[in-house]
């Protein structure tokens, strides 16, 4: 090889249409993360990714060991809960989640050991199958944010090749830092993750993509492409302009391949799979470990934070628990989210469970968190030039309002993403995700009848 | 036990741009004063009195037309004082005063706030204001004097002497002999005209703010000044000193920057706005070269203004995902 060593770091073989400029914010970047200690009680909710709902596996009373399963389901589109902590489980019943929905839940008093189950053993996997039966088991879903099962995205099926796989640390949210640490502190499970995906997935090439304005990771992610030239030679590092919504799954293809996912397909109809970094080293933690996920990393930030930081929480943990963690609040706060501010969900209050698939807690007072009074639109054409998908928010609003399915299906609506990026610049602070979402309903809707 | 407090909760996204309307509105009003500055040294301090009537004029008539219909007060947008600027720009300086405030009547109460206030109308207030003025009030509206610095009496504008001249013959000696202000005259702005569209380099300075400030998107200026350039140069059989008066002369850069590009009134998408700047060329070359009317960039901009959903229509963008699907659906179509 030597001489003729291919560039570990390709550029964008295509650039996205749209987007904005978010001001970052990582406040948290340089911290490592924290382990934070069991609390009290954690509470497990039944449905916690896209999908079918578990049923509790334990009943009151019962005795629990981390990494034990207490819900599980039948159905495809479903994966299994463990327990995050040891101890007694003091109820199932309902609880009320961020979204304010409400959902089963199994809440367990934490004996304060976190006792591994013993049952747990490294899975034996061999090939393909195995992969998707094992990620099953360790309960994966995408730790970015979307809470889709991992296991149903490694499923290839024979018409569907897959011929790359995009690892997603673009992180492009503000504020959010956990992909960024897991590059720093975890890259020796990164980097045999891809090596193990790309080879049960016989992949013909493993793109890593990171934005620009992490320098730190990206140093560290090249050595891993660096070390797999001299191996296989299919992992890259591809540095891509810090601009939002970089990392979502669409932009990640059109980027790392220039394959454009057909409205209303998947990735796996371009070949191709995007996997959160935090996903692909759970997956070789758990094929080395055999302990399924029970905990994640969470970035807790928001000028109300007293001390912002990285933390390795037990899923299930109450928000107010985190937050208490991290100090409280320094001032009042006005908005709590869950996620980022762009995408993240709003809650109502803090006696809420940290899910499979929440990488942030923020609080933020009433300054920051950008409150604007809405005005009529004037037809600036600002969301439009910000949709990375094309379409035309400001249209797409009037004919909702009109309940006009036909044309608002015309005008593409339901390939909005919802990523924000038409309220964020929106001069007249119109709540457009709203009206975008009250746009899909009315197609939802009208597609029923 | 207490009553548990809660936090406010909204849509997504949590965090907003600092963009406001009225940040837009004061950018362009920036942009707007280089070349009212130079309107009020090149016409005298009577341009002065025209601006601030129209902009008194068109902000009271907004105030009082939302106060009487009990809309909320929105002056405090700004965009009437753009509207009155635009008119006042739009007028000679010896224009009665009594007709500014007819013009921003028209503009503010008809155009603009019978079809639904800021972001409603579709055509440009100002403009047709001006319109309405030129073919209610010919006699005053194109009596133009020469610049102060020069002498002040009634004088033609160049673009009248330019639409005498005969194309089939000697372009450049006829020019001379039409006794034209030198071109650099007709860059800074000293030449008859209305007070906001003579000076080339107060409107060229605004238009680099807007650009800079991403107020406007640069394809409209560029497409309509374009197409005027080509077509002019066709027409005069390359000869780019006759090319560079057309370009200087009327209104057609303090219209292809500021007008033309009025948000409610032109295309959002980036083709549609194409399609728009080079209607607007097209018409107004026509109107200049082969109509009666001197200067056709208000006319021009208007039909344009008219046409504008039916560009909008015709050159909708395609989202993210649609062209692929379509052939995908084609190639397994073939392929059964």
């Amino acid at each position: 090889m030597g001489s003729n060593r291919p560039d570990a770091i390709l550029k964008a073989v295509k650039k996205g249409r749209g987007g904005v400029f978010v001001s970052h914010h990582k406040l948290t970047a340089d911290m490592e993360t924290v382990r934070m200690p069991a609390p009290e009680r954690v509470v497990l909710p039944m449905l916690q990714h896209i999908g079918a709902p578990c049923t509790p596996t334990v009943k009151k009373g019962d005795t629990v060991a981390v990494g034990q399963v207490i819900g599980d389901s039948d159905k495809f589109l479903s994966v299994p809960i463990h327990a995050s902590v040891s101890g007694t489980v003091e109820s199932v019943a309902d609880v009320k989640l961020a979204n304010g929905t409400m959902a089963p839940a199994v809440t367990i008093v934490s004996d304060g050991e976190m006792r591994l189950c013993e049952d747990l053993t490294p899975p034996v996997v061999k090939n393909k199958e195995d992969l998707v039966k094992a990620v099953r088991a360790s309960g994966l879903v995408g730790l970015g944010g979307a809470g889709f099962p991992s296991f149903v995205k490694l499923t290839v099926s024979p018409e569907k090749p897959i011929d790359t796989l995009v690892v997603n640390a673009a992180e492009c949210e503000p504020y959010i830092t956990v992909d960024y640490r897991e590059c720093l502190e975890n890259s020796w499970n990164i980097l045999n993750g891809v090596y193990l995906l790309a080879e049960l997935l016989e992949l013909k090439r493993v793109v890593i993509a990171v934005e620009d304005n992490k320098p730190e990771a990206i140093k560290v992610l090249k050595n891993i492409a660096d070390q797999d030239i001299d191996r296989g030679n299919v992992v890259r590092l591809m540095t891509l302009k810090s601009r939002y919504p970089q990392g979502a799954e669409k932009m990640m293809v059109l980027s790392a391949t220039g394959r454009e996912v057909p409205a209303g397909g998947l990735p796996a109809d371009v070949g191709c799979i995007v996997m959160n970094v935090g996903s692909v080293a759970f997956v070789n933690r758990y094929i080395t470990t055999g302990k399924p996920l029970v905990s994640r990393s969470v970035t807790v930030s928001g000028d109300c934070i007293k001390n912002p930081m990285n933390l390795r929480v037990p899923i299930g943990t109450s928000m107010q628990d985190i937050v208490d963690y991290c100090g409280g609040f320094v001032k009042e706060p006005a908005k709590i989210l869950s996620g980022g501010p762009m995408m993240g969900t709003a809650i109502t209050d803090l006696n809420v469970p940290l899910l499979k698939s929440n990488n942030a807690v923020l609080a933020f007072s009433k300054k920051a968190a950008g409150f604007k009074k809405e005005t009529p639109c004037i037809h600036c054409g600002r969301c439009h030039a910000a949709c990375p998908m094309g379409l035309i928010p400001t249209d797409i609003e009037k004919y909702a309002l009109l309940k006009d399915a036909d044309t608002l299906n015309k005008l593409g609506t339901m390939v909005c993403m919802e990523c924000g990026s038409c309220a964020y610049s929106c001069p007249g602070g119109k709540p457009l995700v709203q009206y975008m979402r009250l746009a899909k309903s009315v197609v939802r809707e009208a597609a029923k009848k | 036990m207490e009553e548990q407090k809660l936090f406010t909760v909204s849509a997504s996204p949590h965090t907003k741009s600092p963009v406001t309307v009225q940040g837009i509105m004061l950018d362009v009003i920036i942009a707007l004063i280089p070349a009212g500055i130079a309107g009020v040294g090149i016409f005298g301090l009577r341009a002065l009195a025209v601006i601030a009537v129209c902009v008194a004029s068109c902000v009271g008539f907004e105030a009082l037309f939302v106060k009487l219909l009990k809309k909320p007060m929105s002056i405090g947008d700004l965009s009437a004082v753009i509207t009155g600027l635009l008119l006042a720009y739009n007028l000679p300086v010896e224009i009665p005063l009594w007709m500014c405030v007819i013009g921003s009547f028209v503009a503010i109460v008809i155009v603009k706030q019978l079809f639904g206030g800021i972001g409603q109308n579709f055509a440009n207030p100002a403009i047709t204001a001006r319109i309405v003025l030129l073919v209610s009030f010919a006699s005053a509206m194109t009596n133009f004097t020469a610049p102060k610095v020069l002498d002040a009496v009634s004088t033609a504008t160049p673009l009248a002497t330019l639409g005498a001249i005969d194309r089939a013959g000697d372009i450049g000696s006829q020019m001379m002999a039409g006794g034209l202000p030198s071109l650099t005259a007709m860059v800074f702005g000293v030449r008859a005209g209305c007070i906001g569209e003579t000076c080339a380099v107060a409107l060229l300075l605004g238009c680099c703010w807007l650009l800079v400030r991403r107020v406007i998107s640069p394809i409209i200026p560029l497409s309509y000044i374009g197409t005027v350039a080509v077509l002019m140069l066709l027409f005069s059989h390359f000869d780019l000193y006759y090319t560079a008066y057309e370009l200087l002369s009327g209104g057609l850069l303090l219209g292809a920057v500021f007008m033309a590009t009025d948000y409610s009134t032109s295309p959002i998408n980036k083709k549609g706005k194409l399609v728009f700047g080079i209607g607007c060329g097209v018409l107004t070359t026509v109107i200049r070269l082969f109509c009666s009317l001197p200067e056709g960039v208000s006319y021009s901009i208007l039909l344009m203004n008219v046409l504008c959903p039916l560009i909008e229509k015709v050159t909708a963008p395609k989202y993210f995902g649609f062209v692929k699907k379509k052939k995908e659906k084609k190639a397994k179509e073939g392929a059964a």
